[in-house]
């Protein structure tokens, strides 16, 4: 067992965990945040999407121990004082999810873009919202929701 | 025809109204983006086991023995159970099917003495915790003596079981005179086609989480879907309990497509675990096994003869095809094959009629619905025949659709067959109508004269177009119950499901357009049988029909009392009277309110001196009947570009026209096109479960089963017809929810022949690249 800790949306957690236990397992299962969903377990779908450091991330690909010292964020971070975050509220919109169940992971996807490349060209959004799967909603109202969500968060 | 209650109100004017027809955002939304929702794997109870499935790694043989020692013996496993531990469980049953002698075919919940496909449960494994029960299914040893295997259902059958063969059944249908009208053809045209095996693979596997609350002597099963009163049922009778005893509960479904939320071994097993072991037991499929373990659908291949005059107008089809069940009849029974027989002729006028669907099984994975079941594989077959029919006869495949297609005049159609255990009557619908404004929207022209332009310069590019009919609404009943509370907020308890579609939005929404209340105001319950004591949940669209026309009863019904009660308050006439924004006004003076909903619920409280001697609450339950079904139709249109090198088919443009009669939130409805449309494109292009020589799953990861992202979407344009209104509903709507998949396939490989300037080209889905390369390699 190895003692880890992280934050998780700028809470610090300290854990317990077995080396092989994965990092989505962990935000689940012992954080109980359980936004973060799994869809594959094995890094295509992209429903685990996380921040770590800023960065996105596929959390079922990674193990618990990985984000020792690091900083973590998820959906549930998103919402601020009671305020949805601009791409929350361009998914509701644009009716960019149907079922939800893709809906945080394409969130965090898009954030972590969007914080980094705020003036994202149109290819390479498509590159990059081509790394998650959805189901419900044949992604044309993702990206038009992601657009929209960028054109409010340019500073 | 349709029948509503005694007191059945009228149909609700044409047109949008305040709020219903409008494109609202919807209830759904709020929790799902913040992380918040309640999806299978969220359930948690406390001192829960978890469950693990060991699941066959060969296609077909005999159990000879499973040695659980060693995974009993692993520390925090609490059971191992094998078929020897549940053999007092009866298979799983079906609901869905008149067909008799299919019960030898029924699925056992864990393998006993035979296993008939990779990924059937043979034992399953409960522990502390799910890292070490998986670590305990590794350990559980199976001794099987491999059989040969049935992997090509169009092959000759062979045994099932001793006096069983594996054709349980064959489908048949059949009106007029059908060899009469081949012998008189001008012309017979006959095509050998064969759809590929995929399936609906929602982005949250499976789940099923069972507790036993012994303090009220009830089993509880969580993360259900689709048809929990049916389930419930069952669940309750091969358990020995009373349904009273047994309550399913729903709450987000990550997508449904027809193959999550049927009875399977897994939901049985928690149930019976908790109810053993005396503690609750969770289970969440992985995606490796819900690519072998969920229902597969589509696999078809249909010998198909089309007879016609010299105009081309048909005199018969006859079609044979070879249905490949999987190792098992599932719930669904011989639902598929049937529909797919019932529904093969679509919008044409056909005076004689043949189909011979034989149902068969193999060892695959067993398979069921799957978003347009049976329509998106004869769509496709009778779509190729209509182009070979053009073709033969030299014919423009829109002219040829044209002198076929049943006019506005002629509905109601009825064709002399049934599906689905109802005869198909097309009950109302302007398809020439629609097909030219899809035409026009499209640019048909224009784009035909692209074409010409970019072949001269090399580009491989077609189009092609293919028209459909849907079902939708199946009966026979749906209920809701509106209650208002004396704070005014609305409570809307339906038998329905949620598949995450945004049933919550479009019932509130035809609630809120009747009651005369904030839609945002109105809570929808759904996919609890402790709520309501009867429903036939979400499946077929089936909600917006059955549950959607039930709400607009209740919230009449509602409002009704509502304005009694208010009238006597106000000693005004009840007609005189009401209901905008929760408050109720005068008819004449909307403006100012006079009582608020709260009060006049309050005031209808049982302890109000108005309702000593009456039943109190302002609630009513009302329930919609229908004895057929309503069916949508439209058209789709594609542009393809092909890469001679590769042989990917890119599709470059597409519409999707689809008349549903009324759109209750046309923004949802448009969803529900786009959405279907990449399900669609998956099947026509990339999704495929293939299968080695000894019947191994080829397809067991998402790097091997291609589901289409961003990149391979075009830009998909939408025509919402509201043409023509169902009589069968006083909403006048028609399903939504399975017209954008079901003429995708057919579409795209007209567009794939068009631009390989080879008719005829395309005879199987999925149109892998392979398959456009040999003819792009061989000299025309």
């Amino acid at each position: 067992m190895h003692d880890i800790a992280f934050t998780l949306n700028g809470r610090p957690w300290s854990l317990r965990v077995e080396p092989r236990r994965t990092l989505v397992d962990a935000i689940r299962d012992d954080c109980g945040a359980t936004g973060t969903h799994i869809g594959c377990e094995h890094g295509v779908c992209g429903a685990c999407t996380i921040l770590l450091d800023g960065e996105p991330v596929r959390s079922c690909l990674m193990f618990a121990v990985q984000a020792d010292g690091r900083a973590l964020r998820t959906v549930e971070g998103l919402e601020k004082d009671g305020a949805l975050h601009p791409l929350q509220r361009a998914f509701i919109d644009h009716h960019a999810l149907q079922c939800g169940f893709c809906t945080p992971g394409f969130l965090m996807l898009a954030v972590g873009v969007l914080e980094r490349t705020p003036n994202i060209s149109d290819e390479a959004l498509t590159d990059v919202l081509s790394s998650n799967l959805c189901r419900c909603t044949g992604y044309q109202n993702i990206v038009r929701a992601v657009r929209a969500a960028a054109e409010e968060m340019a500073p | 025809m349709s029948k509503a209650v005694a007191d059945a109100p009228p149909r609700l004017a044409p047109g949008k109204g305040r709020v219903l027809g409008q494109p609202v955002a919807r209830l759904e939304d709020g929790p799902l983006v913040r992380g918040r929702g309640l999806f299978a794997a969220d359930v948690n109870f406390p001192r829960q086991l978890a469950m693990r499935v060991v699941r066959s790694q060969i296609a077909h043989g005999r159990l000879v023995s499973l040695d659980t020692a060693e995974a009993r013996a692993l520390p925090g496993v609490v059971a191992v159970w094998t078929a020897a531990e549940v053999s007092d469980i009866p298979p799983i049953p079906f609901r869905a099917t008149k067909v008799r002698g299919l019960e030898p075919y029924c699925q056992p919940i864990l393998a006993r003495e035979r296993v008939r496909y990779v990924g059937e449960p043979i034992a399953v494994v409960f522990a502390e915790d799910a890292y070490i029960a998986e670590d305990a299914a590794d350990l559980v040893v199976a001794e099987i003596d491999e059989l040969p295997v049935v992997l090509d259902a169009a092959a000759e059958p062979a045994e099932f079981l001793p006096g069983n063969s594996t054709e349980p059944t064959i489908v048949r249908k059949e009106y007029g005179d059908v060899d009469a009208a081949f012998r008189a053809a001008h012309a017979v045209i006959e095509l050998d086609l064969s759809v590929g095996r995929h399936s609906g693979v929602p982005m949250e596997t499976r789940g099923a989480i069972a507790r036993y609350v012994a303090a009220h002597d009830v089993l509880e099963l969580h993360g259900t879907a689709k048809k929990q009163h049916w389930n419930r049922d069952e669940i309750a009778r091969l358990l020995g309990r009373p349904p009273t005893g047994v309550h399913l509960f729903e709450g987000h479904v990550g997508g449904g497509f027809g193959v999550r939320g049927e009875l399977y071994p897994e939901d049985l097993l928690v149930c019976l675990a908790a109810m053993r072991l005396d503690r609750p037991v969770k289970w969440i499929e992985d995606r490796r096994e819900h690519l072998v373990a969920t229902n597969h659908s589509r696999q078809q291949r249909h010998l198909i003869r089309g007879a016609v005059d010299a105009d081309g107008r048909l005199l018969a089809i006859d079609d044979v095809f070879f249905h490949d069940q999987g190792a098992y009849v599932r719930t669904h029974g011989a639902r598929v094959a049937d529909l797919a027989a019932g529904m093969l002729p679509g919008p044409y006028r056909l005076p004689a009629y043949r189909v011979a669907g034989h149902f068969r099984l193999t060892n695959k994975t067993p398979a069921a619905t799957y978003r347009a079941p049976g329509r998106f594989e004869t769509t496709f077959v009778r779509e190729r025949l209509m182009d070979a029919i053009a073709v033969r006869l030299d014919l423009d495949p829109i002219e040829l659709r044209r002198r076929n297609l049943v006019t506005e005049a002629e509905m109601p159609h009825v064709r002399p067959v049934d599906t689905l255990g109802v005869d198909v009557v097309l009950d109302s619908g302007d398809y020439i109508g629609l097909m030219d404004q899809a035409l026009a929207q499209f640019g048909w022209d224009a784009v035909q004269r692209d074409l010409t332009a970019r072949r001269a310069a090399g580009d491989c590019v077609g189009a092609g177009l293919a028209f459909f009919v849907e079902k939708s609404g199946l009966g026979p009943s749906d209920g809701v119950r509106i209650s208002i509370d004396a704070t005014g907020g609305v409570e809307l308890v339906s038998g329905a499901a949620s598949v995450g579609q945004g049933m919550e939005t479009a019932l509130a929404q035809i609630c809120a357009e009747a009651l005369g209340v904030d839609y945002r105001r109105i809570r929808v319950v759904r996919g609890r049988t402790d709520r309501i004591e009867f429903g036939n949940g979400a499946h077929a669209s089936r909600v917006t029909v059955m549950s959607g026309s039930a709400t607009y009863h209740a919230a009449l019904a509602v409002r009704g009392m509502a304005l009694d009660t208010a009238a006597q308050l106000l000693q005004a006439r009840p007609e005189d009277l009401a209901i905008e924004d929760g408050q109720v006004v005068r008819a004449a003076a909307p403006g100012v309110p006079l009582i608020a909903l709260a009060e006049v619920a309050r005031q209808m409280g049982p302890n109000s001196p108005l309702m000593r001697g009456r039943t109190p609450g302002l609630t009513a339950e009302r329930w919609f009947y229908s004895e057929h079904m309503t069916y949508p139709y439209g058209v789709h249109l594609a542009l393809v570009r092909i890469d001679r090198a590769t042989g990917e088919v890119r599709v470059e443009k597409y519409l999707v026209a689809n008349d549903v009669g009324r759109a209750v939130n046309p923004m949802m409805v448009e969803g529900q096109m786009v959405g279907g449309f990449a399900q669609g494109l998956g099947g026509a292009l990339f999704e495929e479960f293939r299968y080695d020589e000894r019947g191994q799953p080829l397809s067991t990861t998402f790097a091997d089963y291609l589901i289409p992202t961003l990149s391979e979407m075009p830009a998909v344009d939408v025509l919402i017809a509201e043409d023509a209104p169902s009589p069968l509903n006083p909403l006048g709507v028609k399903g939504a929810g399975e017209g954008g998949t079901n003429a995708v396939g057919a579409a795209i490989a007209a567009a794939v022949d068009d631009a390989l300037r080879r008719p005829g080209a395309i005879v199987s889905l999925p149109i892998l690249p392979r398959t456009v390369r040999r003819h792009t390699e061989e000299p025309t």
